[in-house]
């Protein structure tokens, strides 16, 4: 099987699955005052202060949640809610058109249901955030923005963002700034205090730790609302018990990735560009997507033109080869991509596209297989794109 | 894969018969939540779910295709139009036509797929005839009558030699949760079986006579002849009874002047039906006149016939009267066989 799909979710690393083995054989509460509550408390902290020295932020400033989708409404909505209690006026909520659905629907909740006014930056036609927009939006309504969150990286097409820039324009107007950073950590250097972020979301299951643990970088100075009540436990912003093994093997997986992350940049990087090489040898009119250069390294994004990216996807599945269309289903249909349509991409070209990504277990083999399949298939794709209804 | 067990255990025979199958369950709302509230039909996202869980037991891989498109004009619209031009449509089978075998099978023998297998009530085996189900109960070869031999050469329908508690029983053996639910009944895009309430939601409120065959007299009034089905009996809501005093049916419906007409049971009474766009499958187009059987709709009666093709139209000559038969429907005619009845030919009833 050649599994190209690492953004969707990426094998756990050896050392990362050892740790959860060996601390989830251990009982304990880490809220429990008895030792072997002392000894589970040890563990959290140990693995809070692992994870704040890998990323450039304080242990305190780590909030330990149940993953990515979890961080990111903590933070869309938390910091919302607190900054509207402090000002009413405080209701705009400003995203770019490109984030992942864990962040545009809570966005999009928040202007349904609790009275918010959004406001979705555009991007150019590499999927890139202008700084230059932010600065006019927050000119036009510094006043009444409640925050700011725009992603590290794209997870469709996988250009990065100037994060830093943004944040620094975000700062200047005094309004928070929250990055969804589950792409990039391990990928791009991420560095929480000087990106000048004041949230940060990172989840384990892209880095090579377990599903279902993740943490929320959240500034000292930055408010945010609970979306969970009860314990207190990550102080008192998100409650339940603490899972100790989740979170320590996710901070032997943060830690590893940021350690090797330049090393590992160097490898994948290489074999997506073979890979983004030979894909338009074998297939001359495919386009390919985001920015050139300023991309994650494992990411590779293209439209083939006349095909629909569903039926690549099943035909390349069929031969043992895993990627994705990249864009979400609603009940099972494919939806076109909202992050090519932000683009700039017509309808056509936004259902054709397909995401390889690769990651620290893909091998040359893995392209080769990609390679020897491909053509054919988008032969047959499009010969079936003949038989689609004209919508 | 619907999500039901029939399209389940199918798809388990055929991977048994060593074909290489993916499932595939067809979107065929706009809205996913629009069509069917609960679990008795075949179009919710729990059936959805119920298809997807299958294919996982069963260990093929499973896609949603998107039809709804191609659902909504070939099936649904055609649906209403064809009850606003005073007939009787019979959508099952004409998505059987347009969608199932023929937008489905395109689209799959274009991605390199051989053919469509479907969880029907029918036989087609190695002699490329369709025959009637062993369960003659649920037996739906009358709704794939429709299909070309070029369609029939690339179905598949495993489940013709199975009557359907063997199918429920199978579906239990294989650990496939679907075995118990129970079976869909009505129109699948018509979420609470209301079809007259459909059609008017589509049509609006039509007013017009409703008059009595016999006299010519007006006795009645309707909102909407395209909510009136020949045969029919019940909600007539007549003002006057028969001068006789026995009960009148529906006869026939004539949108141009928006009339119901109604008379007695004996009025009902065909002895000829002329059918239009005939498909022959069971030999080559016959040049004689045919001795055969003849079913007018679905779990209709079966009654011996002649049935002559005179280019784009089918002749039936009935041994016997038969009461009900309404345009829209299908007429297929059947050759009593042992091995199953098998399907000659079909065309759909003229008005």
């Amino acid at each position: 099987m050649a599994y190209l799909d690492h953004a969707a979710t990426t094998p756990m690393l050896d050392e990362a699955l050892e740790a959860y083995v060996a601390t989830a054989r251990e009982v304990g509460n880490a809220s429990s005052l008895h030792a072997a509550g002392r000894r589970a408390r040890r563990r959290v902290e140990e693995s809070r202060e692992r994870v704040a020295a890998v990323l450039g932020a304080r242990p305190s400033e780590v909030i330990f949640t149940g993953g990515g989708t979890e961080s990111d409404n903590l933070a869309v909505k938390g910091i919302f809610w607190a900054r509207r209690a402090a000002a009413g006026e405080r209701r705009r909520v400003v995203s770019s058109a490109v984030e992942h659905h864990a962040v545009l629907d809570a966005v999009d909740w928040l202007g349904a249901h609790e009275g918010a006014e959004v406001g979705l930056l555009p991007v150019d036609a590499s999927g890139r955030l202008d700084p230059a927009a932010l600065r006019a939006e927050l000119e036009a309504y510094g006043d009444r923005v409640a925050l700011v969150t725009a992603m590290w990286a794209n997870n469709e097409v996988g250009t990065v963002q100037p994060v830093g820039e943004l944040a620094a324009v975000a700062a200047e107007y005094g309004v928070p700034f929250h990055t969804d950073a589950i792409q990039a950590v391990g990928q791009v250097p991420v560095d929480f205090a000087a990106s000048g972020a004041s949230a940060l979301t990172v989840t384990g299951h892209k880095l090579g730790g377990p599903v279902g643990v993740g943490a929320l970088l959240l500034g000292r100075d930055v408010a945010a609302t609970p979306l969970l009540h009860g314990g207190g436990q990550e102080r008192d912003v998100r409650s339940g018990t603490l899972d100790t093994a989740g979170i320590v093997a996710f901070a032997v997986a943060v830690e590893a990735a940021v350690k090797g992350q330049q090393e590992y940049a160097a490898r994948v990087a290489a074999l997506r560009d073979e890979l983004v090489e030979r894909v338009r040898h074998a297939v001359p009119e495919v386009v390919y997507n985001g920015d050139p250069t300023d991309r994650l390294p494992g990411n590779a994004h293209f439209s083939f033109p006349g095909c629909e990216g569903d039926a690549l996807l099943l035909l390349l599945d069929a031969q043992g080869i895993a990627c994705s269309t990249g864009s979400a289903c609603s009940a099972g249909v494919a939806q076109p991509s909202h992050v090519l349509l932000a683009m700039g991409a017509d309808d056509d070209r936004a259902r054709s596209s397909l995401r390889f990504t690769l990651g620290h277990t893909s091998t040359r083999q893995e392209v080769d297989a990609l390679i020897a399949a491909l053509p054919g298939a988008v032969d047959r794709a499009r010969r079936a794109a003949a038989y689609r209804t004209p919508r | 894969m619907s999500g039901g067990v029939d399209s389940a255990v199918a798809a388990a025979r055929a991977v048994e018969a060593g074909h290489d199958v993916t499932g595939v369950h067809l979107a065929l709302a706009r809205n996913p939540q629009t069509y069917r509230t609960g679990a008795r039909g075949c179009c919710t996202l729990e059936d959805s779910r119920d298809a997807r869980r299958a294919a996982d037991v069963i260990g093929i891989p499973f896609y949603v295709w998107d039809m709804a498109d191609r659902f909504h004009e070939d099936v649904v619209d055609d649906f209403v139009a064809e009850y606003a031009a005073g007939r009787t449509p019979n959508p099952c089978l004409r998505c059987n036509e347009k969608i199932k075998f023929a937008a489905v099978l395109d689209r799959a023998v274009a991605l390199g797929f051989d053919a469509v297998v479907t969880g029907h009530h029918a036989r087609l085996g190695a002699d490329g005839l369709l025959r009637r189900s062993v369960d003659v109960a649920k037996d739906q070869s009358y709704v794939l009558a429709v299909l070309t031999r070029e369609q029939l050469s690339r179905s598949i329908f495993p489940l013709g030699d199975s009557t359907k508690a063997e199918v429920r029983a199978e579906a239990a053996r294989r650990g496939l949760a679907v075995a118990d639910k129970p079976d869909s009944h009505d129109i699948c895009f018509i979420a609470d079986g209301d079809t007259r309430r459909f059609l008017a939601q589509r049509l609006g409120e039509q007013p017009g006579e409703v008059v009595d065959a016999s006299t010519g007299a007006v006795v009645g009034t309707h909102a909407g002849a395209y909510a009136y089905t020949v045969g029919q009996r019940r909600g007539l809501h007549l003002d006057r009874p028969a001068p006789d005093g026995r009960p009148r049916y529906v006869l026939s419906i004539t949108p141009k002047t928006n009339t119901v007409t109604v008379g007695p049971a004996e009025a009902l009474e065909v002895s000829r039906v002329r059918g239009e766009r005939p498909v022959w499958t069971g030999g080559p187009r016959p040049e004689a006149p045919v001795e055969c059987e003849v079913q007018l709709r679905a779990h209709g009666d079966v009654v011996p016939a002649t049935v002559a093709l005179d280019g784009d139209t089918l002749h039936a000559e009935l041994r016997r009267p038969v009461r009900g038969v309404a345009a829209g429907q299908a007429v297929v005619a059947y050759r009593p066989d042992p091995a199953g009845d098998v399907v000659l030919g079909s065309a759909t009833i003229a008005g």
